[in-house]
């Protein structure tokens, strides 16, 4: 027999058994009962200004710790505020345990104050979720949560409580484990199929490894690195793969796609043996790659529904990374492929030319190598969408540092968001957030977050007065028929953070560049920089 | 091309919202949906006639296994299916047409549930195709109002999900 106390509080004591020591979350009348309990316990709630940032916020934070990240909001409006959020960490398979508050158990379905079906409304994004209507189930639904989230291909589950369920007192008692007789994910790979893949590793002349966010999921990066130097296999990247391996590594030779390098888009095209590692494979990274013939193409990836989805796979693997890649090590045979080697590492550093110097404002790659030169080990980059996305992902160089972004979804406003939540997981490290002048005004209010909670974390504006990358888009496909893209009226960016206590300065020129990177670094408080970048700026390479 | 999917799912709130939902959110057009409790109380099981060819059947199999509520799904081999549709059609039927229309229901197998002065409603347990034929024979008579349960299956033999 457990001790009686109520729902509200039994929560709590599910998230502490969990080792839940940071929240992220909004309150509202619904969710009340859970907060006036959490206020007794040690785990951090870290009150943002927006919804959506509890769950970016939290995504940050889970794919810094690699475990389920919770965040908190009320029924209607503040649930409904979340659905961005979720949908970003469902594209990104990022484990996530939200809770919201929901109306009374008799007043749902009547259109009461406050009443959203945010089950209902989230089903398409959500990994799983409960509309708890019976209090004793709690601390088991709690526990198959935080299961379902953090295990096979990870992703959001939102637990939806009303707020007379909250109330109700219960027989507390945590269960240790749980069986779930639908939901068996799969760990090791078929070994017929491990032998089929050792096979083509020796058969191959030109294989590559493109290399996706599942690596950070299973924590098999360095497994992967591993059986790359001993099989000899250079390593591309899609975009929530960068990072996985050092980018000086000289096996490593960037991120392919749409808005990839001319290198790793290159050896995509040339090679006889692709390997997807826990890569989805999404249509922006594969552009131009399925007509491709004689190319045989091995996928492993935890979920069987991703492999064949967008491009036919000759050997699929289903299983964990870390699990199938530890089969794989022992499997494969030492080997060298030094002319594909060679040749892929000298177009990657012919890759490496001079930037030119803009009238008006920095080169954003120029700008990018400044900060590469002044990283400390441990940071992490988190970057927003548009072309300060692209910029940043093709020319930050990461060799133990992590980067992060909304790969999927694409949500703009998610940088900062994510930043403080990756701050939150791990206050050692550098974290420093790169946005657009456009998607900084999304989530400026979240500086008072930072400013309350102490989260120290960097952003960096690129400021080009416009929306840069649709911008962009309308130039070349539209006849630079330009609408709607204008930015005009935005703030000045350092005067705002100023506003909040936040310092800050200004780069119009890249000879100012390295003096306030220098300060943006060596501040222990937060920082902004507004850089100016060119309106007519291009990220595509 | 169509195929009969059987899905076994826990019996959970919501759990039907979340298939017929995913199959409208991936495009997967659905013929008909049938679901009714198994022996065991706690399982459903639904049949889904959908249309598509083998890379949308394969997704669709593939989706409705990541749903944590869904036990198993088995689309099911066209040459081993035992699959049944019921049928209630109402005719319009005067004295003079009655005795034609049970003729028409015997040698179709299909049942006479009711009668009024103007109609005959009947009553048809069948497989597709011979339940389009039925349909055919009564197109004269002229139908007033069919309800179809949509098709329930089981793979023949000894083998099943
Ligand atoms: C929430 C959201 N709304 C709209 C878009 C479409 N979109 C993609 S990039 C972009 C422009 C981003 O502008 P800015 O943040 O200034 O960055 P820049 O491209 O100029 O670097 C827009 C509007 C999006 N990705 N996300």
């Amino acid at each position: 027999m457990g001790i009686k106390i109520t729902v509200a509080e039994s929560l709590v004591k599910c998230l502490e058994t969990e080792g839940i020591t940071k929240i992220f979350g909004y309150p509202g009348a619904a969710i009340c009962p859970f907060y006036d309990k959490l206020m007794q316990s040690n785990i951090q709630h870290i009150l943002v200004r927006h919804e959506i940032n509890a769950g970016h916020a939290a995504n940050g934070f889970a794919r810094i710790t690699g475990k389920p990240a919770v965040c908190v909001a009320t029924s209607g409006p503040g649930a409904t505020n979340l659905i961005t959020a979720i949908a970003t960490a469902y594209m990104d398979s990022i484990p996530m345990v939200i809770i919201t508050g929901q109306v009374k158990t008799e007043q749902i379905g009547r259109d009461v104050f406050q009443e959203a079906d945010i089950t209902g409304a989230a089903e398409p994004f959500v990994k799983h979720s409960y509309l708890i209507k019976d209090a004793e189930s709690v601390p088991e639904i709690v526990k198959k949560a935080f299961y379902i989230a953090g295990t096979g291909r990870p992703g959001p589950v939102l637990l939806d409580i009303p707020m007379d369920v909250q109330l109700e007192e219960i027989d507390f008692e945590y269960p240790e484990s749980v069986e779930i007789s639908s939901y068996k994910p799969k760990n090791e790979g078929n070994k017929l199929q491990i032998k089929r893949v050792a096979d083509a590793v020796k058969e191959a002349e030109k294989p590559l490894i493109c290399a996706g966010g599942g690596l950070f999921t299973s924590n098999a990066r360095e497994i992967m690195v591993e059986i790359a130097e001993k099989a000899g296999i250079p390593v591309i990247c899609t975009m929530m793969g960068i990072s996985v391996m050092p980018y000086d590594h000289p096996l490593f030779l960037g991120m392919i796609g749409m808005h990839g390098r001319k290198t790793p888009n290159r050896a995509i095209s040339e090679c006889d043996l692709l390997i997807l590692l826990g890569a989805r494979v999404g249509d922006r990274a594969v552009m131009g790659m399925k007509n491709h013939h004689n190319l045989k193409v091995i996928h492993i990836d935890i979920d069987p529904a991703e492999i064949g989805k967008n491009l036919p796979v000759s050997i699929p693997v289903v299983g964990d990374l870390k699990a199938v890649l530890t089969q794989i090590s022992e499997a494969v045979e030492p080997k060298r492929h030094k002319d594909w080697t060679e040749y892929l590492q000298e177009l990657k550093s012919s890759e490496n030319i001079i930037h030119q110097t803009p009238e008006i404002g920095v080169n954003p790659a120029a700008f990018l190598d400044e900060l590469n030169k002044l990283l400390p080990d441990r940071c992490v980059i988190s970057a927003d969408v548009g072309q300060n996305q692209i910029w940043t992902a093709n020319n930050i160089k990461l060799n133990s540092g992590r980067f992060i972004t909304s790969g999927g979804m694409g949500a703009m406003g998610y940088s900062v968001p994510a930043a403080i939540g990756a701050k939150s997981a791990c206050p050692e490290a550098e974290v420093i957030a790169i946005c657009g002048d456009g998607s900084f005004q999304m989530q400026s209010m979240e500086l008072a977050t930072m400013i309350q909670h102490g989260i120290v974390v960097k952003i960096i504006i690129m400021a080009n007065n416009r929306l840069g990358m649709v911008r962009e888009l309308q130039t070349s496909l539209y006849d630079d028929r330009l609408t709607a893209v204008f930015l005009d009226g935005s703030p000045d960016f350092v005067k705002l953070a100023d506003a909040y206590g936040i310092g800050g300065e200004y780069v119009s020129n890249i000879s100012e560049a390295k003096t306030a990177l220098e300060n943006l670094i060596n501040s222990d408080k937060p920082y902004v920089l507004q850089v100016k970048v060119d309106e007519n700026e291009r990220s595509v390479l | 091309m169509k195929h009969t999917i059987s899905i076994l799912v826990e019996n959970n709130a919501g759990v039907l919202a979340r298939i017929s939902g995913l199959f409208a959110r991936r495009g997967y057009n659905i013929h008909s949906l049938a679901v009714g409790v198994t022996d065991d109380e706690n399982i459903s099981r639904i049949t889904i006639v959908a249309e598509g060819n083998d890379y949308t059947l394969e997704q669709i199999e593939k989706q409705l296994n990541k749903l944590i509520d869904v036990i198993k799904v088995r689309s099911l081999p066209a040459d081993k299916l035992l699959s049944r549709e019921l049928m209630l059609v109402k005719v319009n039927c005067n004295n003079a047409q009655r005795p034609e229309l049970i003729a028409i229901a015997e040698l179709s197998g299909a049942k006479i549930s009711d009668v009024s002065k103007e109609t005959m409603t009947l009553e048809l347990s069948a497989n597709e195709s011979k339940i389009a034929v039925f349909e055919e024979l009564l197109k004269p008579y002229g139908v007033k109002e069919v309800v179809r349960t949509g098709v329930v299956a089981l793979q023949k033999g000894g083998g099943g999900l």
